[in-house]
């Protein structure tokens, strides 16, 4: 199972919503159908303001980021119980995210299809880096290091979380750990 | 134990459970609607096998609500989709948009956003029609698969939003793994005084406790006041714990929910049974408050997210360019009939749009008469824009042709639930959160402006 990832870090501050992760008019898009789903991807963080984010998390006319990690402040993903927000997320090839906090929904969706690690930081990260910089996220180490100053910041373990994330969601985890049938 | 401590423990076949334990629980009602419904049902069928049957066929109930009135063929198609799951699993429950059970639904966009195109089976908003058609019961469990499902805690329920993949596993199992949370405890003493309405002390409590305030907490609002607060009032409470980013908001139970559902269960011939929790006398709370209701003053969130509380007096500079009532927490009948009282006789300064929350509530505004003329009319007579076409329409922006949706950056003030940047549109619109009294006043106005002066004259 991976447990390094290395790229490029998209930053974003406090209070980042479910609408600003996947705006309400694209949950006419049903996850579970391939192509939709994959549609969904091209959409992640859609919803950030232009004027705060002048960057994209998805260039225009592309499917996936560019960005396997995204450093928040507190209380990521609060707001709407929509699955299509991680689910946009790691249908953009997002791998993690390294928020102070999470709002609940959205960290148990992450967890129950297991499309992202929601990884809690110690320290306000999003202060640190800057959108591009590169970062090395280590869940056996429990660390994010900045790549550019060779900064070891510390991040808090996953515990129960990671097997479910690893196995790829609740229903995988249940099938390997004998939960329910396979 | 609190309130959601002992319905969870019940839920788990256990004498106690405390704050921390995580839980399986058995599920009494399971909700979707047709925005995650298809989504959750795509889990299910992928987990469970094409042919899988769902755990219990009367305890899952499907209320399509969010892009109905929309000429967008996705949106259209997934009402289709929730169709074909009832009809296969034979659900009682399912709250059709079309009556012909073999049909497809499509919206006429030709006939405009506000004349009626529903038949006689669709329900409205979820949270709202839920409580209408007698599917919340004292004590019992709720998943939906939307974050404002815990508006059902009003009737001293567990109540809370859950994820497709969740509501997929719950759908096949009746069960779910649950974190017993830690309850903070909302005392409220006295009672409201004319102006000041429920959502006045929701968004009062937010801004208290701020915006995260109280995730993966439970809400409970109990004490002396709660006795005048209606079941109207008390959902619009619970409908916004998840502002505070709670895992549930409840109430006690008393003589008032007891009538309300025990007339919708028969109404509807829904299961009657139900037996509510009492809070034990050792209950422990994580954080403690008291309420005063007599003190409370008309308030408003502003842009950009619930948490940003300021009293109506402070905002009196902010000039508006629309104005708009409706979704589960702000499109009751109750909260038609505060905000037409201040409308009465008088014209709206700015574009103002009303969408009542469910087709009863668009029935009750259109046979209660005032001096002759119903409300509804009223409304109309005032300038108030009023779409037949009951549903969420745009507390959640949705799709461009959404009725009211904001598709250019203007300022709003809404009587609905979140005001995060883009959430009923465009992306630079700013949202201001506040109640029916005060969105009336504003409209009124053209700016931000206190219900209590236009209640005398």
């Amino acid at each position: 199972m991976q447990s390094k990832f290395t790229g490029p870090v998209y930053v974003v501050r406090d209070n980042i919503d479910t609408d600003q992760i996947i705006p309400a008019q694209f949950l006419n898009l049903v996850p579970t159908i391939q192509e939709e789903y994959d549609k969904l991807g091209s959409y992640a963080l859609w919803g950030l303001p232009d004027a705060l984010y002048p960057k994209r998390f998805v260039e225009e006319g592309a499917t996936d980021s560019r960005y396997p990690i995204v450093i928040a402040g507190r209380n990521f993903g609060c707001g709407s119980s929509r699955e299509h927000a991680p689910i946009a997320m790691g249908s953009a090839d997002c791998q993690c995210v390294v928020a102070e906090s999470y709002a609940r929904i959205f960290f148990r969706n992450c967890v129950a299809t297991g499309e992202l690690y929601p990884i809690e930081c110690p320290d306000r990260l999003c202060e640190t880096f800057q959108t591009g910089d590169v970062a090395t996220v280590d869940i056996d180490a429990n660390t994010i290091t900045h790549e550019g100053t060779g900064k070891v910041y510390p991040l808090n373990p996953l515990g129960e979380v990671r097997p479910v994330v690893d196995a790829g969601g609740i229903f995988d985890f249940a099938r390997q750990s004998g939960m329910i049938a396979r | 134990m609190t309130l959601t401590e002992k319905i969870l423990a019940r839920a788990a076949g256990k004498s106690r459970v405390s704050a921390g334990d995580n839980v399986w629980v058995n599920a009494d009602v399971l909700m979707t609607h047709d925005v995650c419904g298809p989504g959750t049902i795509g889990v299910f069928k992928r987990e469970f096998g094409k042919d899988a049957r769902v755990w219990d066929r009367k305890r899952v109930v499907i209320i399509p609500d969010h892009y109905i009135f929309t000429a967008d063929s996705k949106s259209n198609r997934n009402v289709d989709i929730l169709r074909d799951f009832a009809r296969e699993q034979e659900l009682p429950y399912f709250y059709d948009v079309i009556d012909d059970a073999d049909g497809q639904w499509k919206f006429d966009a030709s006939k405009g956003l506000l004349k009626r195109q529903y038949g006689s089976q669709y329900a409205g908003v979820c949270h709202t029609a839920l409580p209408q058609k007698g599917h919340t019961r004292p004590g019992e469990i709720l998943f939906g698969t939307d974050s404002h499902t815990c508006m059902a805690g009003a009737f001293n329920q567990f109540a809370t939003g859950i994820g497709n993949t969740d509501a997929g596993f719950v759908m096949g199992t009746g069960k779910l793994l649950l974190k017993v949370p830690e309850t903070m405890r909302f005392r409220f003493e006295g009672r409201l005084r004319p102006g000041v309405m429920a959502k006045d002390i929701i968004l009062h409590i937010i801004g208290e406790i701020g915006f995260d305030g109280a995730t993966y907490r439970a809400m409970q609002f109990d004490g002396p006041g709660i006795s005048s607060l209606s079941m109207d009032d008390r959902m619009t409470i619970a409908n916004m714990a998840i502002e505070a980013g709670g895992k549930n908001g409840i109430f006690p139970f008393d003589a008032r929910t007891a009538e309300y559902v025990e007339q919708r269960t028969r109404l509807n011939g829904t299961r009657q049974a139900y037996e509510p929790v009492e809070p034990d006398a050792d209950q422990k709370f994580i954080y403690e408050s008291v309420i005063n209701l007599d003190q409370l003053e008309p308030t408003v969130a502003c842009h950009p997210d619930p948490g940003q509380r300021k009293k109506v007096s402070e905002l009196a500079d902010v000039r508006l360019d629309r104005a708009y009532i409706g979704s589960c927490t702000g499109g009751k009948t109750s909260d038609f009939v505060e905000f037409a009282r201040i409308i009465q006789g008088k014209r709206v300064a700015i574009d103002t749009f009303g969408v009542p929350a469910t087709p009863e509530i668009v029935h009750d505004l259109q046979s209660t008469r005032w001096g002759g003329v119903t409300i509804w009319n009223i409304l109309v007579g005032a300038g108030v824009q009023m779409t037949e076409n009951a549903g969420c329409a745009a507390c959640l922006g949705g799709p461009v042709d959404t009725f009211g949706r904001m598709n250019t950056p203007l300022k709003c003030i809404s009587a609905t639930n979140r005001n995060f940047p883009g959430r009923m549109g465009h992306k630079e619109s700013q949202v201001f959160l506040a109640s029916p009294a005060t969105v009336a006043a504003s409209a009124l106005a053209g700016r931000i402006a206190d219900p209590r002066d236009y209640l005398s004259n």
